[in-house]
């Protein structure tokens, strides 16, 4: 046997979807987490309920590495229609798990494979037949654990944990997984490298999925109507929102719901419910995808001059059109920040990490309602739907900013200060944020009619052309002098490389991991990873201080290179795109490859 | 707020909470004159003055079209917005619940709601929000100098759009199968009935569909056309005669027949009389409704009056279980913001 490779490799599972597995793969992920090994899950799944393959990769890293690898050490093949793909996968010197009955396309020498009597194990067990086909995945589970070392208590709390201590469901499950760990110590002999080994590199991080805690964020942020309709990869926000509002938002006055969830008839209606619950005061959110962000155009239009606070997630998935809705990338970035017609411009903020959609889902309606404007926060299906080693989620650090709000009294006090006025849309502070009323303040001088047609200070309809344009200017002044108050961009490494790395968002892994990879190369490089827009004035500094700087991003078009270059034009001659899509998220290898040829191009 | 300038009486009547009509009066109108959306406009401000509703615990809410403008001209001091082309409906059931006890007045047309609008009409029926929505149903696009619009009767002739070739919908037919609680037609010819149905209206707990044929004088009041004055007039046929009876105010009405009245008791404690005129319609009998409705699509003749009502039909508010001493926009930050300690509960179900 060669060097024992121990905590650094990647495990994929092929199975078809529909068929379970998904309980099997995550089970091994939490299991290799609480022996302390980082891991990342990543799911490659179709757009489709049963029947066709599926991919589940596990990255070990005790580096803590968390992006995607291209090729794969270990693989489980579980699904004979993909076996002469996965061989194709399989690192040299790496290894093939399959059921016995099914048949081995063609032999690799350089591989080792180990046949799995799957069926063999079920029969002999006690499981009932019509939860066969779900439990098969167990004998994996159980087989791997032997042949790498997995700690079988920790797949019991791996259990425990999906099947919420329902001990049947539990003990079925475990009782099969260590039936097969069984048979492996009797039947297999160990010829690979492969070997975990507790560790201590995750007792200080939390496992989640994005979605989830961009859900948890907007509860803690207090959030109070949401309005949603079904999309993939969204969909998980909602319903996390669905699952955890009664645990934590019964009100601690009356024991009733703090909060209105409705399923709307389609993304129309989801924003416009949103934009009615923002404007009439309540901390609104909405949550989508591509296809669904393109139907509440003309709504988010609306809401940014009337000046209403909502927020909008958008999970991105592979666009245009229907695209490939089960795979990601960050492709609505450009759609999301010129979003509908007319002139307008969004706050848009770019989590990168688990715990950063539960920091930016309380923190986005402080944003929104402090600026009176919609707020789109943008992840995409990698960080949303798959499972992310991160911090443990922080209780928000400061008070909620609902912004410029009047009711009775204070609008009392404003217009004995103001000579007896108050316009909705007049902007006393010189910041470019008015005052608001809200529906039920009782002060008979308090209301006013809110319309998407030009109108004045005072809200009054108006297609005077200096009202339009003060009134256009002051929005811009207002959103611009927004920047350096959004979450700053981060820093990593110590600022005198002379190359920048720019990314945002579910990137950050791999460009963290490249950075290493392109030093082993020689190639020093400082990394900024934006965090909002429109772009804060350290973006214009780090792009200042370096020679070049090479834009990161998941879509064709380049399209932050594409906001940069609009916003900076000055430095555009700087900013180098690297800019990839295939479905799939970034790897390191290729973004380190992409940086060394056009470096290579620039040094020749 | 008063558009009337001095020329505000001394003796001015008020009304119980101490307003008077022209507290409830909007901006100037900019609409053309005669058309009938000023009436309806009137008669939301006689309903609520009469009605004694504070103006700020109304909330309006409209589309795009002249209909939807129309909002402008009544109840100033009231919150309103005015949305975008059909998305009135998610607009107002997003606003409403930030303080339920708000009553809350759609204001539509037939383009907005028959066409660009028809699924969010249909959603927002379906839900029964608890809203007067009111079509100010013209049977054209006036607001772009007179297309055909979804309730255009079929063969009728426009200059430049030619002759129209389709079925109408009809808004009353398609709130009944939408399961509304509340569905009636009146006409802004007939001022008396339309007041009685904006009070039955806003009385109701539930959604009030309230079609009203309004017609447009300057695009489409052609004598034989089915949205125009004349021929409304001489074709309408009120199912009923309607008297709304405040709650607490118990008039005696006399001379009702035995048999040919029915009461009817309100959400709010006020009462509906209603008196058969020539038919034998029960408004509570949703088959008889569905019957007088295509009947009269059969005969060419408009029915007006209550076709529909059920007052006990839980609504959207009643499926939430909302706090009741504060409205959702007023709860303060400890009332929305989980406690300190719920951190490391979260933070546990996390794996």
């Amino acid at each position: 046997m060669t060097e024992k490779i121990v905590n650094n490799f990647c495990i994929t599972f092929s199975t078809i979807n529909g068929s379970g597995s998904a309980t099997a793969n995550t089970t091994i992920l939490r299991a290799l987490f609480k022996m302390g090994i980082p891991v990342t899950g990543k799911n490659i799944f179709p757009s489709n309920i049963q029947g066709l393959p599926t991919w589940y990769s596990i990255r070990l890293s005790s580096k803590g590495y968390r992006a995607r690898l291209e090729k794969d050490d270990v693989v489980i093949a579980m699904n004979p229609a993909t076996l002469i793909q996965e061989y194709d996968y399989i690192l040299p010197g790496g290894v093939l798990f399959y059921p016995d009955d099914i048949q081995l396309p063609k032999v690799r020498d350089d591989i080792t494979i180990y046949p799995m009597p799957v069926k063999a194990i079920i029969s002999e067990s006690d499981t009932p037949a019509k939860l066969r086909d779900y439990v098969a995945n167990m004998i994996y589970v159980g087989v791997l654990a032997q042949m790498i070392g997995i700690d079988l208590e920790k797949i019991h709390d791996a259990l425990d944990f999906h099947f919420k201590g329902k001990k049947n469901a539990v003990e079925a499950n475990y009782k099969l997984v260590i039936k097969a760990a069984k048979w492996a110590s009797e039947n297999l002999k160990k010829k690979d490298p492969y070997f975990v080994e507790p560790m201590d590199g995750t007792s200080q991080n939390i496992l989640a999925e994005g979605n989830v805690a961009a859900a948890l964020g907007s509860i803690f942020g207090g959030v109070q109507f949401v309005g949603w309709y079904p999309i993939t990869p969204a969909t998980g926000l909602a319903e996390s929102l669905n699952e955890y509002l009664p645990q934590l938002r019964k009100d601690p006055v009356t024991g009733k719901d703090t909060y209105v969830v409705i399923q709307a008839e389609d993304e129309l209606a989801a924003i416009g419910m949103v934009v009615g619950a923002g404007w009439a005061g309540l901390r609104s959110m909405t949550s989508t995808s591509g296809p669904g962000l393109s139907l509440m155009a003309e709504y988010l239009g609306l809401a940014y001059y009337t000046e209403t606070p909502v927020v909008v997630w958008d999970v991105q998935r592979v666009g245009p059109s229907t695209g490939l809705p089960t795979r990601t990338a960050q492709s609505d970035l450009s759609f999301a920040n010129f979003i509908s017609h007319g002139d307008k411009q969004y706050i848009i903020l770019l989590p990168g990490s688990v715990d950063e959609c539960f920091e930016f889902g309380w923190n986005a309606f402080d944003i929104a309602e402090r600026y009176q404007t919609p707020v789109l926060v943008m992840i995409d299906l990698d960080l949303g739907m798959n499972n992310w080693m991160g911090k443990p989620f922080v209780y928000p650090d400061k008070p909620m900013d609902r912004g410029k709000i009047l009711w009775e009294k204070e609008f009392d006090d404003f217009v004995t200060k103001h000579n007896g006025k108050w316009g909705r849309y007049w902007d006393v502070d010189g910041d470019g944020v008015p005052y608001r009323t809200l529906p039920g303040n009782t002060h008979p001088g308090a209301a006013y009619f809110s319309r998407g047609t030009g109108h004045d200070e005072f809200a009054k309809y108006s297609e005077e052309p200096e009202v339009w344009q003060r009134m256009m200017d002051r929005l811009k002044f207002k959103i611009d002098s927004a920047a350096d108050l959004l979450p700053e961009p981060l820093l990593c490494g110590n600022g005198i490389a002379k190359i920048g790395l720019i990314t945002f968002g579910s990137n950050d892994p791999a460009v963290d991991e490249a950075q290493d990879l392109l030093s082993e190369k020689k190639i020093e490089t400082d990394y900024m990873r934006i965090r909002a827009l429109p772009i804060h004035s350290d973006i214009k500094k780090f792009i200042e201080s370096h020679d070049r700087i090479y834009v990161i991003e998941n879509n064709r078009d380049s399209q932050m290179w594409q906001i940069l270059t609009i916003s900076l034009p000055e430095m555009a001659s700087k900013l180098k795109k690297i800019a990839h899509c295939d479905g799939l998220p970034l790897t390191a290898r290729w973004i380190e490859n992409a940086i060394s040829q056009q470096e290579g191009e620039i040094n020749e | 707020m008063s558009d009337d300038k001095g020329l505000v009486s001394v003796q001015q009547q008020v009304n119980k909470v101490g307003l008077t009509r022209n507290d409830y009066k909007g901006a100037a109108s900019t609409l053309c004159k005669g058309c009938g959306h000023f009436s309806i406009a009137n008669q939301i401000i006689a309903a609520c003055y009469e009605m004694n509703i504070l103006p700020e615990q109304v909330m309006k809410f409209s589309g795009i079209g002249c209909s939807s403008k129309s909002p402008t001209y009544f109840l100033g001091r009231s919150f309103g917005f005015n949305g975008l082309h059909g998305r009135m409906p998610s607009l107002a059931l997003g606003a409403s619940f930030a303080n339920t006890h708000l009553r809350v007045i759609g204001v539509s047309g037939d383009g907005d709601t028959a066409s660009i609008g028809f699924g969010q009409f249909k959603h927002l029926v379906r839900r029964n929000i608890p809203m007067v929505y009111i079509v100010e149903n013209n049977g054209v696009y006036a607001l772009t100098k007179g297309q055909f619009s979804a309730t255009t009767e079929r063969g009728l002739s426009l200059k430049k759009q030619g002759i129209n070739q389709y079925q109408p919908i009809d808004i009353c037919l398609e709130a009944l199968t939408a399961n509304a609680s509340f569905v009636a037609r009146s006409f802004a010819g007939d001022p008396r009935q339309l007041v009685s149905l904006i009070k039955a209206a806003l009385s109701h707990r539930g959604i009030a569909i309230l079609d009203v044929i309004s017609p447009c004088v300057t695009f489409h009041n052609q004598e034989n056309s089915h949205h125009s004055f004349t021929w409304v007039r001489e074709n309408k046929i009120p199912i009923q005669d309607i008297t709304y009876i405040p709650p607490e105010e118990e008039i005696f009405i006399e001379n009702f027949e035995e048999g040919t009245t029915r009461e009817i008791d309100l959400f709010d404690g006020s009462t509906l009389k209603l008196k058969k005129v020539g038919n034998d319609h029960d408004p509570t009998d949703k088959l008889s409704a569905y019957k007088l409705l295509t009947k009269a699509i059969d005969e060419n003749h408009v029915i007006t009056g209550l076709i529909y009502i059920n007052p006990d039909q839980p609504t959207l508010m009643d499926i939430h279980q909302l706090p009741e001493d504060l409205p959702l926009n007023r709860l303060p930050e400890n009332r929305i913001r989980p406690p300190r300690e719920s951190i490391d509960k979260v933070n546990k179900m996390m794996f």
